[in-house]
């Protein structure tokens, strides 16, 4: 077994950015492992994101444009990736720790009889062994975690590591392959797809600004949702607010919500339980604007403002929106 | 037409997680109680009782402390509990419990569907549900946030998932396996009754004999370490200043030192 494969997730004929932070792991994999870097990548345009994925450094790639693989789906995509890393023996496979590539891999896991490792947030090289460190019991422990011998699977978070930049220099064979399973073997069908309206995703997001308790009510996410467009960041919420029906699920962040890991994170009434912290301690920098000075979150944050999130949170969209320009 | 629930014990997610002096993962007094997302698992295969289902099982594998989850599982309504427990799966992975699993439910007759939550909060990997349906042979729906149609007898399944970006709505055969996010409903507590049928419901134990482990399926990840992660430095520096403005300004020209803005 030698060389690595980054499987890189293509939507609307784009990578995704938690795409490009795997191929920079695997990359760095490769230099314990051995062997070529190889870009996988299935759907519309694959062939498109296969180019820039070699002029983001991988050596070489594989895409497949079938019709059948033109909207994600399970098992055609477990197939094909499956089949092609039994046939040729990566080292290593390394995706993003999205949705739809924790499935995958953990799919092809199953066909390798594998070790997949997911939510990776950092790594380092043991000869040709990845010691991974994943945030277990909701990040408040953290484990090495190893695949000693056959294949090694990696799914790393969104965020956690750089993306390698674009070399336009940079040349290298696409290889097209077709389809694994044949179109009448596919159990499922995808009937429609309707995307999120809610602005910024949360876990591409740089900056996050979130509401808790504090907002009182489903408008006190006016000012939270102005703040996020000053700053063109994603809006997030506590499990209280949620649960009280102020904002729709998919701005959950913590524990059984999204974990996130932005550049900065602004905490507007959020008190900081120990669930919420799990979503988002990971933050580079964490602010926090709450009436109660003894609140957790200034535990944890770095930059904290005691006082009504209701004059603060305005006066800082609007010194941002004019300082910002 | 049986659903199937895997659940798992998980520690309370308020508890306070420290490591042994084995090197394990310790929460004090605090109590084992069933994973915090397999209670929607629950939830929908008791809703599904409504839409066709005539029999309901919990799945757990693990130790004696799995019975909690369970017997919580009970407690809602489900029907009866299995739960796996051998020395041979000591150390198992997601490869090797996805298997167990699986030679579990293909012990029981007329599944035609098997839920999972979404993940559990303590390993966290949200893997077991696809590996369960790979080896199963079924197709496999995660994120699952509604159950849009089931026809048990015509064998097909349209639901809608909570993907990165949006929301798709897909159709299936059955039986299936899927994994449930929170938006799908609201779980029930557990009535008196309910707790009183599940305190003394005797609940099988399978061994690996019985499930037909196959002892070549071995877990490939270890977990050489565990520690506690770095403590912040420094404590969090307050801003002051006579107006919000002046707050907000402060405020930003540290961001802006931080080059997070």
């Amino acid at each position: 077994m030698s060389g690595v494969w980054a499987w890189i997730e293509c939507k609307d004929g784009k990578g995704a950015s938690v795409s490009w932070e795997a191929l920079g792991v695997a990359k760095t994999i490769a230099g314990g492992v051995g062997g070529p870097v190889t870009a996988v990548v299935f759907g519309n345009g694959a062939g498109t994101v296969a180019q820039e994925a070699i002029q983001r450094g991988a050596d070489k790639a594989i895409a497949c444009e079938d019709p059948t693989l033109a909207n994600y789906r399970l098992e055609p995509y477990a197939d094909l990736l499956g089949s092609l890393a039994k046939e040729r023996g990566p080292a290593a496979i390394v995706a993003g720790q999205t949705t739809d590539g924790v499935d995958v891999m953990a799919a092809v896991a199953v066909d390798l009889e594998a070790g997949l490792i997911s939510d990776v947030t950092a790594l380092a090289m043991d000869g040709a062994v990845v010691k991974a460190t994943v945030p277990v019991y909701s990040g408040k422990l953290l484990a090495t975690v190893m695949v000693p011998e056959g294949t090694q699977m990696i799914a790393v978070r969104s965020r956690a590591f750089p993306a390698p930049a674009v070399d336009a220099s940079r040349s290298g064979e696409v290889e097209m392959v077709g389809a694994a399973r044949a179109a009448g073997d596919i159990a499922t069908t995808v009937k429609s797809f309707v995307s999120a309206d809610s602005g910024v995703s949360l876990t591409d997001a740089s900056i996050i600004v979130s509401g808790g308790r504090g907002v009182g009510g489903p408008e006190g996410f006016e000012p939270i949702r102005d703040l996020a467009d000053a700053l063109n960041a994603a809006v997030g919420a506590s499990r209280a607010v949620v649960d009280a029906g102020w904002i729709a699920y998919e701005h959950q962040v913590g524990q059984t919500g999204k974990v996130v890991s932005p550049d900065l994170y602004i905490a507007c009434g959020i008190s900081g339980a120990v669930q919420h912290q799990a979503g988002m301690r990971t933050s580079k920098v964490i602010v926090a604007i709450n009436k109660d000075a003894d609140a957790p979150i200034f535990k944890l944050a770095h930059y904290g403002v005691v006082g009504d999130l209701f004059q603060i949170v305005p006066a800082l969209a609007k010194v941002a929106r004019e300082r910002l320009k | 037409m049986r659903i199937v629930v895997c659940t798992k014990e998980t520690p309370d997610t308020a508890a306070k997680i420290e490591i042994g002096p084995d090197g394990a993962a310790t929460w004090g007094d605090a109590p084992l109680v069933i994973n915090p997302w397999d209670e929607y698992a629950v939830e929908e295969a008791l809703l599904l009782k409504d839409r066709g289902a005539t029999a309901t099982t919990a799945i757990g594998m693990g130790t004696d402390t799995t019975k909690e989850a369970l017997k919580h599982a009970l407690a809602m309504g489900i029907d009866e509990a299995v739960l796996i427990k051998d020395m041979a799966l000591k150390g198992a992975d997601t490869l090797v419990t996805s298997h167990a699993l699986a030679q579990a439910i293909k012990k029981l007759d007329d599944t035609r569907l098997v839920i999972f939550g979404k993940m559990t909060t303590d390993g966290a990997t949200g893997q077991t549900s696809v590996q369960v349906g790979r080896r199963l042979g079924w197709p496999t729906l995660t994120q699952v946030s509604k159950i849009v149609d089931i026809d048990f007898a015509a064998g097909r399944i349209t639901v809608e998932r909570m993907v990165d970006g949006g929301q798709q709505t897909v159709e299936s055969t059955l039986p299936a396996v899927l994994s449930v996010v929170k938006d799908i409903n609201e779980p029930r507590y557990p009535s008196f009754m309910g707790i009183r049928k599940a305190s003394r419901a005797e609940i099988p134990e399978w061994g690996a004999a019985h499930i037909a482990l196959n002892a070549g399926v071995a877990a490939k990840a270890r977990w050489p370490e565990l520690r506690m992660p770095p403590v912040r430095e420094g404590e969090v520096v307050l801003i002051e200043g006579d107006s919000p403005e002046a707050i907000a300004n402060t405020l930003l020209d540290k961001l802006l030192g931080e080059k997070v803005i």
